[in-house]
Parts: C-alpha cells; sequence; structure tokens
C-alpha cells in the first residue's frame, strides 16, 4: 500500500499551494519579487511537473479506478489553487477606479483633518509645517491604504 | 508600509513627513501599528472624506461592501501642492521607497 502511493500528485498540490502562500505572505515584503509572482510561478512550474508525472503514474496500465479518481481530484484542487491565485494577483488585483479627478502634479492637495492613533485631530497643514528633527519639513507623502479591515 | 517604516531615518533626513491613511478606526490602526512596529504617522478616514476629496473612493471593495480607499501614494511640498503621485494599476504593485526619494530630491524647503 505504501509503494502504491502516489506521492508525486501530492507535491504538486503542495508546491502550488506553497506557491501562492509564500508570495502573499513573504515575497511580497520585496518589490522586484512583489511586482509580478515570478517565485509563484516558478512552484506552479515544478508544481505542473508533479502533476503530470502523478498523473502518468495513476493513469498507467493496469492502475486502479480509485487511484484515477483520487489523481484526478487532487489535480483539479492543484489547477483551482494556481488559477485562482493568478486570477487573483493578476486580474482582480486591477479592478480599480479610475480616480480621474484626483489632484495632478502642480496642483493643491485638498486639505482635511482627520484623526491619528489616539484619536487626536490631525490636519494636513499641521503635517506640512510641524518640524521633522528641529528642520521645516520639506514635504509631506500621503500613503493611502486599504486597510486591514 | 513595511518599506516606508524601514527606511523612515532616510525619508525623515530628506524633510520628508510619511502619513498612512485608510478608513480604519483609530483602534483598528492602533493594532496594526503595534502589531507591525509602524512609528510613522497614521489617521483614520473612517467616513471617506479625504478618500473622497482625493476621488480614490474605491465603492464596495471593503468589507460588508464598505467603500475604502484604492491605494495611492502623493508627495506634497511645504505650500501643499502635488510634486510627485502614483496611482498603481495593480494594488499587489506600489510605490517603492527608492522612487519616492528620487522625486523629493525636487523640494526644496521654502
Amino acid at each position: 500500500m505504501i509503494k502504491k502511493f502516489n506521492w508525486q500528485i501530492w507535491f504538486g498540490f503542495l508546491l502550488a499551494f506553497a506557491g501562492a502562500v509564500t508570495y502573499s505572505f513573504v515575497f511580497v515584503d520585496y518589490p522586484a519579487l512583489r511586482d509580478f509572482p515570478w517565485t509563484a510561478l516558478g512552484f506552479f512550474a515544478l508544481a505542473l511537473g508533479f502533476l503530470f508525472a502523478g498523473f502518468g503514474r495513476a493513469f498507467a496500465v493496469g492502475s486502479r479506478l480509485r487511484s484515477k479518481i483520487a489523481a484526478s481530484i487532487v489535480g483539479l484542487l492543484t489547477l483551482a489553487v494556481m488559477g485562482l491565485f493568478l486570477f487573483a494577483v493578476l486580474i482582480a488585483a486591477r479592478w480599480l477606479p479610475e480616480s480621474k479627478n484626483a489632484p495632478h502634479v502642480g496642483q493643491a492637495a485638498p486639505e482635511f483633518t482627520l484623526p491619528d492613533i489616539n484619536g487626536k485631530p490631525v490636519s494636513l497643514s499641521e503635517l506640512r509645517s510641524t518640524p521633522i528633527g528641529g528642520n521645516a519639513p520639506k514635504g509631506v507623502l500621503l500613503i493611502f491604504y486599504r486597510g486591514y479591515w | 508600509m513595511r518599506s516606508i517604516e524601514k527606511n523612515l531615518g532616510t525619508f525623515e533626513a530628506a524633510g520628508i513627513r510619511p502619513v498612512a491613511i485608510s478608513v480604519d478606526s483609530p483602534e483598528e490602526t492602533r493594532h496594526l501599528c503595534q502589531k507591525a512596529g509602524y512609528t510613522f504617522t497614521f489617521l483614520s478616514d473612517q467616513n471617506d472624506e479625504a478618500i473622497r476629496r482625493y476621488d480614490l473612493v474605491h465603492e464596495g471593495a471593503g468589507e460588508n461592501g464598505k467603500a475604502i480607499a484604492r491605494p495611492a501614494e502623493f508627495l506634497l511640498d511645504s505650500s501643499g501642492v502635488v510634486r510627485w503621485l502614483n496611482l498603481t494599476e495593480n494594488y499587489w504593485v506600489r510605490a517603492r521607497p527608492e522612487q519616492i526619494l528620487d522625486a523629493a530630491k525636487t523640494l526644496e524647503t521654502k
């Protein structure tokens, strides 16, 4: 029974899963690897290799129906993981509003007053004028982010 | 944001004050800052006031169909004029600190 275990197909699945997870939690912190998911594609290529090897075994002459079904299910799961990941990173991530009326270079940035993490209101003009380490600031970098819900 | 925190000293030496803005509440934002070790200014825009004024609203993209900000970075000079901006086309792809610091070189103190 141990000898018949189709480890290739399961290893392929693990590789696909590892590719998606490592990109989302590790490589995303390194700009060169984040801007395009090279690491995930590497994992996926290896995963496909093992998937084919696993299919080769499962569908070899004389193999049991059960192993064919199991291999097909794991294979489909592997493809689903890769497909969903690529869809999320390459396609869904581009569904962003156009922001046509966002302030352009050369325009004055709209003023605002918002609470900081202690609930204290802070205005943009304060941010522009409060000294940094004793010197007047040269500028403010506004970073809008999606939030972590 | 992690890369901003890592380069915070460089930003401050260049006279640039980073400020992060999202729709999260001050409490949620405080937890994020504590967990991730962020020490620069974080502001809460729970009613999408600033986000709407900057035309960055991504309707329905948040939890329970809440509007959130699309990711964007704006570099303002000390008079409040936009000198550089980045509206990414893919929210995984964000401005790199080097790009921002390059743009910051053109800023002068008034």
